[in-house]
């Protein structure tokens, strides 16, 4: 059934695709000049703080255009994390561990269509993954429509700590479109929709769902998770970008998602930017996210193997969250040094509450099934330092 | 699932319109002219800024929610995986 569900969503994904090349290419024929993104050379540390979970370390990108036509780019990220979250404490010891992702890219300009490939590598103890994106983007009626493509492959090899024998191989793809409209002189639209599907070990190999057990003191038992072999999931978002009659933006965004785990999310965001004198920049951003649990998640399962999938994840538990955010950017000239232009340095915020509607804290002393449900607040900031040149 | 379809198809369809009536059959013209643009090239009018920063927020989001995709950027490959 399911694997009917993916091979139907490939083919109507490859109609989809040729549909949409034709489309490009046609629009071409009416398209007007692009512009590679600007040379910049950034650094940023970034930093969370949440659930018992802290994450933390250095992200750096540089970019390079050569003669307007071809830019290459490199970007390296670590995190470095410590984790003794509910699901560490409750089943398992605290750890902690290190990623690291390289990514290199080329863009390329040829007349006037826009052409972007990348691969990235992300490295840790027990988890390892490749990934290839290309990328087409066209502008063209006037410069008013922008349209893009995209398709990622992805290979990935998930291991266990502790048990030299296990390893399994995930798959992904990833279909995307993407069309901006500028609507009016200060208006700009965007929609945006993404294809996803995983094929494989799809499960975290360490997790444990709980069930009722008579003979345990407790009143549960643990047992190790088992999800699908494959996902499929579709993503459609719509942002618009409004100048006010002053100078500041004030944007809007509204996302679904689906998937054939049975989870149905929607977020909405809303940001405000202000410039401030003394080249300062403030952005202050609201976002509201909810979702529902995935069909074979449950928080108690009445008794072992009570289902051929089993999940107590709490990221497919039904639950909603709400992040509030600001940002202060100062931009400074750099007409004194040679080689750089300008350069910005920017420190952002953002604090992020979870509420489970269907996970339960099983630190809590308790009966088994009647624990509070669980919540928790996250803190998350970035320090953000740019160069162009 | 259904109903992403539906609103996929309709944007396919509503890009297609739109090309065809670009290249002239409907006598569709662009209505803002390059003159008018200071706004929308102003840099607080970008969905994007800062590729890093940005993309930093998403993986947060990601690994933390169960919906994924559909988070910005046009596929022009700007590193924000």
């Amino acid at each position: 059934m399911v694997a009917v569900a993916v091979t139907r969503f490939k083919v109507t994904a490859v109609i989809r695709l040729i549909t949409l090349v034709a489309l490009v290419v046609f629009a071409m024929l009416n398209s007007h000049a692009a512009i590679l993104p600007e040379d910049r050379a950034d650094i940023m540390y970034h930093s969370y703080d949440g659930g018992g979970v802290k994450v933390d370390g250095p992200s750096v990108l540089v970019r390079k255009a050569y003669k307007d036509k071809i830019s290459v780019w490199a970007n390296y990220y670590v995190d470095m994390i410590s984790s003794a979250s509910i699901d560490v404490v409750s089943t398992a010891s605290a750890y902690s561990e290190e990623r690291t992702e390289t990514s290199l890219g080329v863009d390329y300009l040829h007349g006037k269509t826009f052409f972007g490939l990348s691969f990235t590598n992300s490295d840790e103890d027990d988890y390892a993954s490749d990934t290839v994106n290309f990328g087409i983007s066209q502008d063209f009626f006037g410069d008013l429509s922008t349209i893009g493509l995209s398709y990622g492959y992805g290979k990935d090899t998930v291991r266990r700590n502790g048990d030299d024998v296990f390893v399994e191989k995930v798959h992904k793809q990833n279909f995307g479109v993407s069309f901006s409209q500028v609507i009016t002189k200060s208006l700009l639209v965007n929609l945006t929709y993404n294809g996803i599907t995983d094929e494989g070990f799809l499960n975290n190999p360490y997790r444990s769902v709980r069930y009722a057990d008579p003979l345990s003191a407790i009143g549960y038992a643990f047992e190790a998770e088992r999800y699908p072999e494959t996902r499929t999931s579709s993503a459609a978002a719509i942002r618009g970008v409004y100048y006010l009659p002053y100078r500041a933006a004030l944007k809007l965004e509204y996302r679904h998602f689906s998937d054939t785990w049975g989870i149905v999310a929607n977020n909405g965001e809303l940001a405000y930017t202000h410039p401030l004198p003394g080249s300062l920049t403030m952005d202050v951003r609201y976002r509201y996210y909810t979702q529902s649990e995935a069909d074979f998640y449950s928080d108690l399962f009445p008794r072992t193997q009570a289902r051929n999938f089993l999940a107590r994840d709490k990221e497919l538990a039904a639950f909603t969250s709400n992040s509030f955010g600001v940002s202060l950017s100062y931009e400074f000239g750099l007409e004194l040094m040679p080689f750089f232009t300008s350069g910005e340095i920017n420190l952002s915020a953002d604090y992020v509450s979870f509420d489970y509607a269907n996970f339960r804290d099983i630190t809590a002393a308790a009966p088994a099934g009647s624990e509070p449900f669980y919540e928790f607040n996250a803190t998350v900031l970035r320090l953000f330092f740019s160069l162009r040149y | 699932m259904k109903s992403i379809r539906s609103f996929c198809f309709a944007l396919t369809i509503a890009m297609a319109s739109f090309t065809l009536g670009a290249c002239g059959s409907m006598e569709l013209k662009p209505w803002v002219s390059p003159y008018e643009r200071n706004n929308l090239a102003d840099p607080i009018m970008s969905f994007n800024r800062d590729p890093v920063s940005s993309a930093y927020l998403h993986h947060v989001y990601q690994a933390r929610e169960g919906a994924r995709g559909a988070e910005g950027g046009s596929g022009g490959g700007c590193g924000c995986n």
